[in-house]
């Protein structure tokens, strides 16, 4: 029993931390500041995180297989753009959405290929399509567009009550985020592409001798990241009922960091779709301890992030040692 | 059909691609934008798009030549933007302790204006860059974290580093002295250009005339087998991310020295891309090993060239990103093995492909 704990926790470890860190840190934020206390508070950081959790998702994937994405800012900026831009022309919503999804999916997969058939590192090649996509969102506008179209405002204001607590409510596109992560567990962990995902990170020479296909499921795990990134646009662009390519400048940092708070090892084959989750809503707490603090100012955030990762990091090898040893 | 030898050595040369990319984006320009070429003298010193680009790219020349030496290593270093937002929030800082309008005032009486001496701010820039490097070089090394990652947490860490340092406030610097670095002229030519050659040749005899160049090498190759031939293979790493801040820390001197200000958010703002895409241009591979330092600053150039061609040609600046990631898109598929490969068998067809160069 106490051997079968032990490999537990060494199995589970780095997501138990995070975790215990997540809670640690609300409980203080609720000490420090009572309004915290407040169950809104807490769906607050699902309303405002909603784009991070989604781009994560995202990324979680393509660092179990052992690479980066680093486009996701991008092509989320792009998609702002480019649907308040198809809005304003006076699309309809019923059009732009897919097309958007079509478009992230897309991109991503051209990444994918590139990585893939020209074997070139996926920083560099990810960092092109950053470049290129939020490059294309600023040829479509200079400036800020904003959306007046009905379907959008309505999707950004319509509360959603939460069952069985009093005053406490999510909208709509923050729904996006916790549903996509119901999807992603089922396809990381019941599905073969996710098996594969797990087996590439591991070790790629295995995983190509064992038959399994690895070029297909990279450009895919790239495809699927451009996918987010898009529906991660569209949640953006509907909460802010604007487009405009500055926005989100240096998210996929952020998203990187959560996924690395999660417990996802950056050389690929361990991590959790789920410890993502926790990745995010300590960037979260994070910052809403600094609102609701109001004199510390917002770039304690970016320190903040960077030492907690540092943290994470640190605790991860330490665990990974472990696990070796054991 | 075979490819007499000098082509074939002047191919294979990896000063080929950066310098051709050089002479294809001149050639657009001698043909669509003649202005581009126009150099004038204005108060003794020389002026024009040619000049602009020597003088506009030198901080990225600079942080390119450090780069080079972790690349080679088979590193990366993303911070390089951080540190030049911090190098230059010290300068700032060091300038104008938050005495504010007594220093707009008296501008013009320069020597006394600062509340500290240039030298030790000088100091102060180079020593915190380098500082930064240390730091990088130590999670490198010492704590063995993946380079991505370790510089990564600088790069997102160390603009709020740069706010804190200025209190969160773009400072502007009125002390004029401190202006030369990115404005002065020598003999008709900027600063910045004498500063780039000094640090380039300074680097180059350490690397060529010492041994230090081969050790970079080697451990960029294989760092084990580099540490069991009895080289410091984490010293040498160590070295070379504190020769990267250090080096960006110049450039971020010279930068906030030529937009008279320091901005933690807008300092160096994509440097870490730039640096990179003129290091890979200029051939040096991202696994490590081989470098060349001349490689690279022609990769800058051709960064900058290409930037000033598109203003001048009355592209906007931000449009300009997909651009550049067209550019960084040929270069990839450029030095991309297979391309290579191709590129071997059209020219000969017997096949020799790789090593054997010099």
């Amino acid at each position: 029993m106490a051997q079968r704990t032990k490999l537990f926790l060494l199995h589970h470890g780095p997501l138990l931390t995070t975790m215990a860190i997540f809670f640690l840190a609300y409980f203080i934020g609720g000490r420090l500041y009572p309004a915290m206390q407040k169950p809104q508070a807490f769906f607050n950081l699902f309303i405002n995180n909603g784009p991070l959790l989604i781009l994560g998702i995202g990324m979680t994937f393509v660092i179990l297989t052992g690479g980066i994405d680093l486009s996701v800012g991008g092509v989320l900026a792009l998609t702002t753009a480019a649907s308040a831009a198809l809005l304003q022309l006076g699309a309809s919503p019923a059009l732009v959405i897919p097309l958007m999804l079509v478009m992230g999916t897309a991109l991503g997969c051209t990444l994918g290929c590139i990585i893939h058939f020209f074997k070139v590192q996926p920083f560099i090649v990810t960092l092109m399509g950053l470049f290129f996509a939020r490059g294309m969102a600023y040829i479509i506008s200079l400036t800020s567009l904003s959306i007046n179209d009905p379907f959008y405002k309505q999707l950004a204001l319509t509360q959603i009550p939460i069952p069985f607590v009093p005053k406490a409510y999510l909208y709509i596109p923050s729904l996006v985020g916790p549903i996509l992560l119901l999807v992603a567990v089922y396809l990381a962990f019941f599905t073969r592409f996710g098996r594969t995902v797990y087996a590439i990170g591991n070790n790629e020479q295995s995983a190509r001798l064992m038959g399994l296909p690895v070029g297909r499921t990279r450009i895919l795990v790239y495809s699927l990241s451009g996918f987010c990134s898009a529906l991660a646009g569209i949640v953006f662009s509907i909460s802010l009922l604007a487009g405009y390519g500055q926005f989100a400048s240096g998210i996929e940092l952020d998203a990187i960091a959560s996924v690395v708070m999660g417990g996802t090892l950056l050389t690929g084959g361990v991590g959790n779709v789920i410890g993502t989750l926790f990745g995010v809503l300590i960037e979260g707490t994070i910052i809403s301890i600094l609102q609701y603090n109001g004199t510390l100012s917002s770039w304690w955030t970016r320190i903040g992030v960077g030492v907690l990762t540092l943290i994470f990091i640190g605790i991860q090898s330490l665990f990974y040692v472990r696990r070796k040893h054991s | 059909m075979n490819a007499p030898p000098p082509l074939k050595r002047i191919r294979e040369s990896r000063l080929f691609w950066p310098l051709a990319a050089l002479f294809i984006i001149l050639l657009f320009d001698a043909i669509f934008v003649p202005s581009f070429f126009k150099i004038g003298v204005q108060d003794g010193h020389l002026y024009g798009n040619l000049i602009d680009v020597v003088n506009n790219g030198a901080p990225l020349m600079l942080v390119a030549i450090g780069m080079t030496m972790v690349i080679a290593t088979g590193g990366v270093d993303l911070s390089v933007g951080a540190v030049i937002a911090i190098s230059a929030a010290m300068g700032a800082v060091l300038i104008n302790p938050a005495l504010g309008d007594r220093l707009i005032t008296n501008d013009i009486l320069t020597k006394d204006a600062t509340n500290t001496p240039l030298v030790i701010i000088v100091i102060a820039n180079l020593l915190a860059g380098t500082l930064c490097g240390l730091w990088n070089g130590m999670l490198v090394s010492r704590a063995r974290i993946q380079p991505m990652v370790a510089t990564l947490i600088l790069m997102v860490a160390g603009r709020g580093i740069a706010q804190l340092i200025t209190n969160g406030q773009i400072m502007t610097i009125y002390y004029t002295p401190y202006f030369w670095f990115g404005n002065g002229f020598i003999l008709g030519l900027p600063v910045s250009v004498y500063i780039v050659a000094l640090v380039f040749i300074v680097a180059s005899l350490i690397v060529r005339r010492t041994p230090i160049g081969l050790f970079v090498e080697a451990v960029g190759i294989n760092p084990k087998a580099t540490f069991y031939a009895g080289i410091s293979e984490k010293n040498i790493k160590l070295m070379a991310y504190a020769f990267c801040g250090f080096c960006s820390a110049i450039a971020g001197l010279i930068l906030s020295s030529y937009v008279h200000s320091a901005d933690g958010n807008n300092n160096g703002l994509n440097y870490e891309l730039d640096a990179i895409l003129a290091v890979v241009m200029g051939g040096t591979l991202m696994s490590g090993g081989r470098f060349s330092l001349f490689g690279s600053i022609i990769g800058a150039l051709v960064i900058w060239t290409f930037t000033l061609s598109m203003y001048a040609l009355g592209v906007p600046d931000k449009a300009l990103l997909a651009g550049r990631a067209v550019l960084v898109l040929i270069v990839i598929l450029l030095y991309s093995d297979q391309s290579r490969r191709l590129l071997s068998r059209l020219f000969d067809r017997k096949g020799a492909r790789h090593g054997a160069t010099h």
